[in-house]
This record gives C-alpha cells, sequence and structure tokens, in this order.
C-alpha cells in the first residue's frame, strides 16, 4: 500500500533530475531496491504512470534491479547470499553457527539512473 | 535526431523523509526527548504494552503518547485515563506514518518538558518499516498467536528494530509458536536485538522491559545533557 507515497517520491526525483538536466522526455528509470524490500513492480508502475501523464516523465518504462540479501557471519566473517525464502533457516557455510549475521545487502532503495532526451 | 543520455541519479527514494527524519532527531536531541517508534500488527498488543509501560515508568519520566491509529478513540481514551497526554493523529487511511506527519503530531506535545514520547504507528509490518519517523529507537511487539514465522514474512521489519517483545506468552501452551526457532530467525537478521518475552494480561516479563526502557532513555538524558554542557559538540 506505501507504493503510492514512493512512486510520489521517485517521481519528484526524476522531475528534479529532468529539470537539473533540461530533457525533454524521460525514456526509463533504473531502480536499485533490496530483495528484503516489498516493493511490487506491477504497482509502482501502474502509479507511476498514473501520477506522470502530465510530467515529462508520462511513459517512462520503470527497471527494477533486485539487489541480493548478503549475510556475513558475525563469528567467522564469511559472507553467503541467500534467498528471501532462506531467511532464518540457514547457518553460516563456514563455521556452521546461526543466528549472529549482519546484512550486508539487501535494504538498498534508491534510483540509479534514467535515460532521457 | 534527438540523442538519448543516460543521467546518472543515485538518489535514496526516501532522500527526503530521511532529511526530515535526521532533523527531527536532532531537535529532539537538543530538547532531551526520547522517541520511540512502537509497530506492531492490528492486535498485537501496542496498547495494553503502552499501558503497562507507562504506569511502570510514570514516576521515571514525563512521558507522552502519539496515536496513529485511525480507530483509536478507545485506545486514546485508556491512555488518556493513565494520566499521560496522548494526542490523535490523523493519518487519512495512510498505512504508515513518515517524519512530517509525526512532526506534526509532536505539535500537540510539550517537547520540551516530555522525557519519553511513544508513537503508536499504524497497524502493520510492512509499510512502516520502510519510514524512517524520526525516532530515536524503533521497536516492534510480535505476539504468540501471529506464528513463529513472521520473521521469514516480513524481514526488513524485524531487522530494523532495537527490541521485539513477544507479547502474549501466557497464550504458549495453546499454541505450536517455537521460541527457540523464532528467536533463531530473528537473530539471523538481527543479532543485535533485545527480545522481551511478556504478557500485557499477567505482568509477566514487564519489568525486564520497562527496566531495559529506562536505562535506554536515562542513558540518552546523560549523554545529551553532557553534549548540552559541552561547549562545541553539538551539530
Amino acid at each position: 500500500m506505501h507504493e503510492l507515497s514512493v512512486t510520489e517520491k521517485i517521481l519528484d526525483i526524476v522531475l528534479k533530475h529532468a529539470r537539473m538536466n533540461q530533457v525533454r522526455k524521460v525514456m526509463s528509470i533504473t531502480l536499485i531496491i533490496g530483495e528484503m524490500s516489498d516493493l511490487e513492480n506491477e504497482w509502482i508502475q501502474h502509479y507511476f504512470d498514473y501520477l506522470s501523464k502530465d510530467t515529462v516523465a508520462a511513459c517512462a518504462v520503470l527497471k527494477i534491479e533486485k539487489v541480493p540479501i548478503v549475510l556475513k557471519c558475525n563469528p567467522c566473517g564469511q559472507t553467503m547470499e541467500i534467498r528471501r525464502e532462506e531467511i532464518g533457516g540457514t547457518c553460516c557455510s563456514g563455521c556452521g553457527k546461526a543466528g549472529d549475521f549482519s546484512i550486508i545487502s539487501g535494504r538498498e532503495y534508491y534510483i540509479k539512473e534514467m535515460e532521457a532526451e | 535526431m534527438s540523442s538519448v543520455k543516460l543521467i546518472e541519479v543515485k538518489e535514496a527514494i526516501m532522500s527526503d523523509n530521511d532529511a526530515a527524519a535526521n532533523d527531527l532527531r536532532k531537535r529532539l536531541s537538543s530538547e532531551k526527548t526520547f522517541l520511540v517508534n512502537l509497530m506492531a500488527s492490528p492486535g498485537a498488543g501496542k496498547t495494553s504494552l503502552l499501558l503497562r509501560t507507562l504506569a511502570a515508568l510514570k514516576l521515571d519520566f514525563n512521558m507522552a503518547v502519539i496515536e496513529a491509529d485511525i480507530d483509536s478513540v478507545v485506545d486514546a481514551e485508556k491512555i488518556a485515563a493513565t494520566g499521560v497526554p496522548s494526542v490523535q493523529l490523523r493519518t487519512g487511511g495512510f498505512c504508515h506514518l513518515d517524519a512530517a506527519m509525526v512532526v506534526k503530531g509532536l505539535e500537540a506535545v510539550d517537547t520540551a518538558s516530555a522525557d519519553l514520547v511513544f508513537i503508536e504507528n499504524v497497524g502493520n509490518l510492512v509499510c512502516p518499516a520502510e519510514f524512517d519517523t524520526g525516532a530515536a529507537m524503533d521497536i516492534m511487539i510480535l505476539s504468540v498467536p501471529e506464528g513463529d514465522d513472521k520473521p521469514l514474512k516480513y524481514p526488513l521489519m524485524f531487522s530494523k528494530c532495537r527490541a521485539l517483545i513477544v507479547n502474549k506468552i501466557d497464550l504458549l501452551p495453546y499454541s505450536d509458536f517455537d521460541m527457540s526457532l523464532f528467536k533463531q530467525r530473528v537473530y539471523q537478521i538481527n543479532a543485535g536485538i533485545r527480545i522481551f518475552e511478556v504478557s500485557c494480561t499477567s505482568g509477566e516479563g514487564i519489568p525486564d522491559w520497562t527496566g531495559w526502557l529506562k536505562q535506554s532513555v536515562n542513558h540518552f538524558l546523560e549523554k545529551n545533557l553532557i553534549q548540552s554542557m559541552t561547549p562545541g559538540t553539538h551539530n
């Protein structure tokens, strides 16, 4: 449900950069989103199309690059990539311990770039 | 023919909210007000935990509560009955609070004299996790009937909180909730989190939680007192 407010924020940032670069039309926007986030591609595009229709970003395609969840085992330093469904169920592939990890990636939430003319 | 160019943006989607949240944190730090953002599913026991917490700490701190729940006239009345001021924040159907809404809610709170303010966030485990409210501490409640698999479904929420209160432990005998498996799942995404097992009905475990919170608030107040007495250390 928070996709609508998130989409407004994305559009604000995109329009700001469009003005700064004096572009006529934004064709695509690339978002970097960690796997731990619940952002839904389909909804974001729907909301974006609706919100952007009278702007230079109308019809722009949102591309979402997902960043995998990577954990680091605190006792031994081993890093490992896991799928979202594996959260909470894995032990360290290095030392075998469970439940003492730092999150290295998977919480990203930013706009990387946009294509415009 | 027009040329297509690639514009590097590299900007956090939440940058506006993050900036507003950081400003609020700075302001509250100088006013020596510790803001706690309480998040949970509907029915997990947010109001019950607040009532227990207010009762335990009323002699220690000047407190206030910001209620974000839309249908919480009942909640607000319960809080008001304790003598602690509570503010009803209209979220307009929003699924979360952001920093700007919290700033609005704080207008009705005398932050200069309050030591400890609680935000009762909107009841859900998804949206509030994405928005920094400007609180000094994020905490959450998970109640036993919700199940021990929730860290797998809502990892972001569990990964960002400093403390997790497992409520309704009096229902454990009637449930297949596996506490050790649950904790293992939580620690995997948040090794530093403090977990408190409580029952707001019986009061079991409440002193551990309120004792820890009291210590955290005192630590915050002392740190900010020292900063305000030491020239050149504020930002």
